[in-house]
Formats: C-alpha cells, structure tokens, sequence
C-alpha cells in the first residue's frame, strides 16, 4: 500500500500542509480522529490529526516544532513514507446541540475543521473564533467562513482580526449570547483557559488531547491523562474529552517529558542539514 | 565439579561486562561438539514424557537422536512438522516448566533434565531450508488472520502448509507481536524474530502491515470477505498500579518502556528517532519477565540503580529462573515483599521517590500462593528518579467496540471452546494471550495449532 506524499504546500514559516496517498483511511475516518504516520525506518510514531480526505488521499497539517516535523517539511512531493496508520481514535460526538462555539488556537485550527464542518451541516449555528500568533499563522480562514455562522478572528500582535486571546473573544461573545457547547482545540494552555471559562459557566467543552503517544491504540499508556480522578488514555478513550474534568496541569507537564531529547535530536539535526530558518 | 561429568552442557553466555554495554545476545549457543554432548545425555527412553509436556507436542526424543547423529536436516524435519518458530521457541520457551521439568533424568539424582531447548536452538539456528510439504494453496478457502504474534503465525503456517490461502493483519510495521516490541534483543535477537516470523511468506502467507483490525479496518469487512477469521491480538493493555502519583513524569509501563527500545530502537537515539528516558535510580514493579526484560534493559540504557520491587517472596516470583540470574549477575537489585503505596513527585512533576509498605505472607489466595499483606506502621520512602511497572496485562480495549457480537468474558478477554478455539461467531476463531491473560510464547502457539485444526475442519465442512 502506498503512503507516498502526493502534495505538499507551505501555509506559513513552519506550516506545512500535505495530502498522503490511502487507500483506506478515507473510506472510514470521521471527524475528530487521527493517524499516526512514521517518515522512514528510524522514524518515530507521530500522531497527527487528519484534517480532511478525499478518495485515495488525506491531508494533514503539520507544525516543525521537532527533528521529525522539520524532517517531514523538508520531504519532497513523491516520497513514500515508512508508515501511514489510521483512523485511529474515536470521532467527535457530532449532533444538534443548538449554538455551538468552537475554538482554534494556532495549528489547532486544522484539526477542528472537520468537527466545525460536521457541527454545521448537524444543523448547528456555529460560532467559530479562531487565534494564532499572527495573521500568517490563522489559516483555513475560508473553509470556517463558509461553514460558521460567525467567524471572529484574534491575534496575538493584532495583525489580523481583533488583537488578544481566544479567551477574550469568548467572554464578550459569553456576555451576548448563550453557547449549548463548547469545542476547543490548540495548544494545552490555551484549552485549559478555555475549559476554565466553561466550568465557570456550566457550558460543556469538548477539548482534543495530543498527550504523548507511542503505539496510539491503547497499547503502552504514554498517552494517559487524569479526567474526572480517573486515568484515561487519550489514544483509545479519547482523543477528545470534557476539558472541565481534565487535571491541566499534570497533563501539560507531561508534554514536557521528553523535552531534553527533543531538544538535542532537533540540534543534531540542525548540524546535519544546517540552518532551518527557512523551512 | 568431578561429579557432574555426566550432567547437562551449560550453556555459553556473554561476558557481564560486555552484556552492560550492548543488546547483543546473552546466552550465545550450543556449538556442535556441545550438541552433541548434550543430545547424547537423552536416554531415549519409550515413555517419552517430554513429548507431552511440549504444549506442541514436538517429537523430542527424535530430533534428539538427529543431533546426536549428525543428522541435522532430519532433526529440523521433526521439529518443523510441529513448530514453525524453532529459533524462538528454544530461546524463549520455560522449559523448565514444561518438556524438560518432566523429563525422565530430573528425577534421578545428582542428573539435570537434558537441555532440550537448546537443543531446540541449536537446530533452528543452522537454519535449514525446509522443503514445503505438498503445493500450496491448493484450497480456495481464505483466512484472515488478525495479529501478527506467536498465535498468529501459528495458524496462519499451520493453514497455509494445509493449502489454505491465509493473510495477516499485523498492527505495526513488521511481523512478531510481543517477540519484537516485548523481548529485548538480548533474549531474542530482532533478526532471529524478523527472518522466522516473515519466513512464513515462503509458504504463501500474505502480510497486510500497519491495519488495526477493529479501528482502521471493521472487523466486519474482514468477516465478510473471509472464509474464516483468527483472533489472536496479544492482550494489549498495560495494567497500571493506579497508586497516587502514578501519572507523574518518568513513570512508565514496561509495555511503553520496551515498545520504545525494542520495537522503535530507542536504544540507538537519537540515530533512531524515538526517544528514551533513563534516569539514575530506577524501581521496576513486579516479577515476572517483563520484570526482568525492563529491569535489565534500564541497566543497558545507563541506569546505575535498578531495584526490583515486588509484595511477595523470591519463591512466588513468577519469572523463569534463568532470566533472574542473569539479572543478579547484571546487578540488578530485589527488593521482595515491598509494595509501593505513592509516587512522590517534585516541583516539575517529576517523580523523586517512591513510598513503600512492607509485606507479609498471609494464607495462600485463590492463585495459591501466599497473600501479601501490608505490615502495619512500615512504610519508608526510596529514593528513585523513574519507576517501570512491570505488573501484568489487561484485556485490549479495542475489544470492546471494534468486534460487535464478539462475547468476551467478565475481564474483557474473548471466550472461546476451549478445545477448538472457537468464539461464539460462526467462523471466528481466537487464541493466545486475548483469550488467557498473559501467557507464555509457547502456549499463544499451543493455541494457534488447535485453532489451525478446527478452522481447517469448519472450512472442510463449508
Ligand atoms: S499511545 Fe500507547 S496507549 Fe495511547
């Protein structure tokens, strides 16, 4: 079976789009689930969500943050790639809620398209507020104005949208309106406020995990969080869960347990390929 | 040792020294003059006890007689008629708890049982071209076979030698299940796993990687484009001790511990890109083999203190005695009849020591080993960086909504007939450590040629 990269575009400085060759991923992935692909033979598991399919082919979205991603964003159009496995994990739960909000912060943006689009044609009204660094960094902008009902946009340094955090975009638009639910994927700290704001309003809120993981099915555990007092393994159980009930702070700790190794990969890296400023 | 002339060839192991600073192989291998030495110690006596107490049922004393005689491509003739993963088998077998424990010179005295699973090794090591019995896949009946595991290569060789047309679903990326992502290379090098595990293709087997039955493929269309299913999928969860503190940083499951080295080679980051923690002092729970693999991986990987901490006594520990002395020899330390109670964290939610009771033996449980119980007011603290649980195995959650119809029993393994293998399925069959718990190499294998039978004969009466 081919998983060979089909198409590659660059979004932004580190923002790679890319659409992979499947040939069963397509007919069975729903919303809200991921796949797991490995570069080459000495290549990690890397859990990404999938962003879209379309017969024979699957897109994802991939951020360089490490020696894989950067590695991946470096990959000519043509490479096959060791290992493409999914869907994996379970789909959003997509119904009426009524008015939904959803949130994407930074590259979260990406997975939340699916789940936004599903929300809508569930006959949802659909707000969605979207936040990145900077304007080159808010994408898909265009796939969530056709689909939302409202799309508001917030930036860190003001250059597209409204200047400030999602959060901030949700207290005002909490003053106005009544939200039924919540969804909200990006970075952990930004899901933690986020699920902070729902507790406080009794609004329930979907949040995606992306803890560590190494086999992705439920296998090793690398992957657990503590919701509601009890361990859940994201991979299996989730990805997504209630963020009110998710323990925020051992869960973003975790994410840093491999961090000193990541660091030294990506510099080895950096050595042998040189500068990646450019990627 | 004047007196022990007679006894068995003990077998040559790699220096300690050495061993701390590789993954290569342990327990290095019979030459032939020791082969020969060893297989003339058989008596080949008429009862033949060892052959019944091989869960395959491979005819020992023959092959036996083969080495003895030079006869070598006679001797991998017989063992291959009744297992298709010699090389694995004579490495990772108990043995000692099987065809040798009942062999018929243990219960003279002063005389070990002969080394049969070295023997068993040292046969499948030569590594003889077998000539396939009959042509293949002379029936147009096919089946799927999900997991690539010790059960699954069973069957699916059993089948395919019978003509059958046979592919396997295998989750990751090679063939093996728990021979490549549960035992370290230095018990069972990857090469020995890779070549016997896919040398089944020769007989036709057709290999289907990186497909999770029941996620990325319904197990329904598996159904219905097969004649017949086996589901042997390994148990597949780690269980997890759940004390207080267990989602601190650097407290792993031995299942994501060894998944990282011996599957993804995180022993060799970062040339290899997935990564590994090791720290200074490590506690690993538990006493069985897994105990043992992780325990001794942890010292190969740089760990300088490695405790094993287990609620019972060196009497009731459940792993193999060879794998336990070699873990003294490599340093490693026991610490018997402690449990941890906590996991005690620092300020960046890294854990920093480990909280213990001692134990007591009370009365034996329903597994008929002594309880532990916790002695009252005992608790102390260890001073540990890292903490592998090594404590068994849980059912695979995928089970549990990835196979609609299937019924599994209260713990979430799949029921069977336990004579046939059979689920309650028309056509669905399943074996290995999903239907036992955690069991042994040998006993998922025992399962697959029983379930090889009767798919064989469900097929035959379609
Ligand atoms: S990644 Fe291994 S159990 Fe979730």
């Amino acid at each position: 079976m081919s998983h060979k990269i089909l198409a590659k575009r660059r979004l932004s400085p580190r923002l790679y789009e890319f659409w992979l060759a499947s040939e069963t991923i397509p007919k069975y992935a729903k919303p809200g689930q991921f796949l797991i692909i490995r570069i080459d033979k000495k290549g990690e598991r890397i859990p990404l969500t999938i962003v879209e399919t379309s017969q024979g082919k699957v897109k994802i979205i991939v951020k360089c943050i490490g020696k894989s991603t950067f590695q991946l964003a470096m990959l000519d159009e043509g490479t096959e790639l060791a290992e493409v496995v999914g869907p994996l994990g379970n789909s959003s739960d997509i119904r009426d809620y009524g008015h939904v909000c959803v949130i994407g912060g930074g590259v979260g943006i990406a997975p939340l398209l699916p789940t936004a689009r599903a929300l809508s044609a569930a006959g949802n009204t659909v707000t969605s507020i979207l936040g990145a660094a900077s304007s080159e960094q808010l994408i898909l902008l265009e796939e969530f104005e056709e689909l939302s009902d409202d799309l508001i946009l917030m930036t860190d340094d003001g250059s597209a949208g409204k200047k400030g955090l999602v959060t901030d975009a949700l207290e005002s638009l909490l003053e106005e309106k009544k939200v039924d639910q919540l969804w909200a994927i990006g970075p952990a700290v930004m899901m933690k406020f986020v699920s902070a704001i729902a507790a406080d309003r009794d609004i329930p809120c979907w949040v995606s995990l992306n803890t560590i993981m190494v086999d992705g099915t439920g296998m090793c555990g690398a992957c657990r969080a503590e919701v509601n007092g009890e361990i859940r393994f994201a991979c299996v159980d989730g990805p997504e869960f209630d963020g009110r009930n998710v323990n925020w702070n051992e869960l973003i700790k975790r994410q840093f347990q491999y961090a000193d190794l990541e660091s030294a990969a990506l510099k080895r890296f950096e050595e042998e390929v040189g500068d990646l400023s450019w990627v | 040792m004047g007196v022990r002339i007679a006894d068995r060839v003990g077998m040559p192991e790699l220096d300690v020294n050495r061993r701390l600073k590789s993954f290569e192989e342990v327990a290095t291998g019979y030459t032939e003059e020791m082969a020969i030495a060893e297989a003339s110690r058989c008596l080949q006596c008429p009862t033949k006890p060892c052959v019944s107490g091989c869960p395959v049922g491979i005819d020992i004393p023959t092959f036996i007689k083969d080495v003895k005689n030079r006869n070598y491509e006679s001797a991998s003739r017989t063992i291959f008629a009744s297992n298709n993963l010699p090389r694995i088998c004579g490495r990772v077998c108990p043995q000692e708890k099987q065809c040798e424990a009942v062999c018929v010179l243990s219960k003279m005295k002063d005389k070990e049982p002969v080394a049969i699973g070295r023997l068993e090794r040292f046969v499948g090591d030569l590594q003889i071209e077998r000539e396939m019995p009959g042509s293949l896949q002379t029936s147009k009946r096919r089946v799927a076979v999900v997991g690539g595991g010790p059960a699954g290569i069973t069957v699916a060789a059993d089948l395919a030698t019978k003509g059958y047309r046979v592919t396997i679903y295998e989750a990751f990326h090679t063939m093996g299940g728990v021979l490549v992502y549960g035992i370290p290379a230095f018990r069972l090098p990857k090469d020995t796993v890779v070549d016997e595990a896919e040398g089944i293709a020769s007989m036709g087997v057709e290999f289907v990687r990186s497909q999770v039955i029941g996620r990325t493929l319904p197990f329904q269309e598996i159904r219905d484009d097969y004649d017949a299913v086996f589901i042997g999928i390994g148990a597949g969860a780690p269980r997890l001790s759940g004390v207080p503190g267990s989602n601190l940083n650097n407290v792993f499951s031995a299942s994501e511990f060894l998944t990282r080295v011996n599957l993804l080679n995180a022993w060799q980051f970062p040339e290899y890109d997935t990564p590994v923690v090791v720290k200074r002092n490590v506690a690993v729970i538990g006493a069985g083999n897994v105990t043992m693999d992780a325990a001794r991986t942890a010292k190969r990987l740089g760990a300088e203190n490695v405790t094993v901490v287990y609620r019972r006594s060196e009497q009731e520990m459940p792993a193999r005695r060879e794998e336990y002395l070699h873990a003294i020899e490599e340093g490693i330390d026991f610490k018997w009849l402690t449990l941890p109670t906590e996991y005690i964290g620092d300020i960046n939610n890294n854990v920093s020591a480990m909280r213990c009771a001692r134990m007591e033996l009370g009365p034996p449980d329903e597994s008929g080993r002594r309880r532990p119980e916790k002695v009252d007011g005992s608790e102390f603290d260890m001073e540990i960086e890292m903490v592998i649980e090594a404590i068994g195995q849980k059912a695979n959650t995928v089970l549990r909504y990835g196979f609609p119809g299937l019924e599994l029993n209260p713990w979430g393994f799949i029921k069977t007939v336990e004579e046939t293998g059979l689920t309650n399925l028309e056509g669905v069959y399943a074996g290995g450590d999903i239907v036992t718990g955690a069991a042994t190499v040998i006993e998922a294998m025992g399962a697959g040629k029983k379930a090889a039978e009767s798919i064989s004969k469900y097929l035959d009466s379609l």
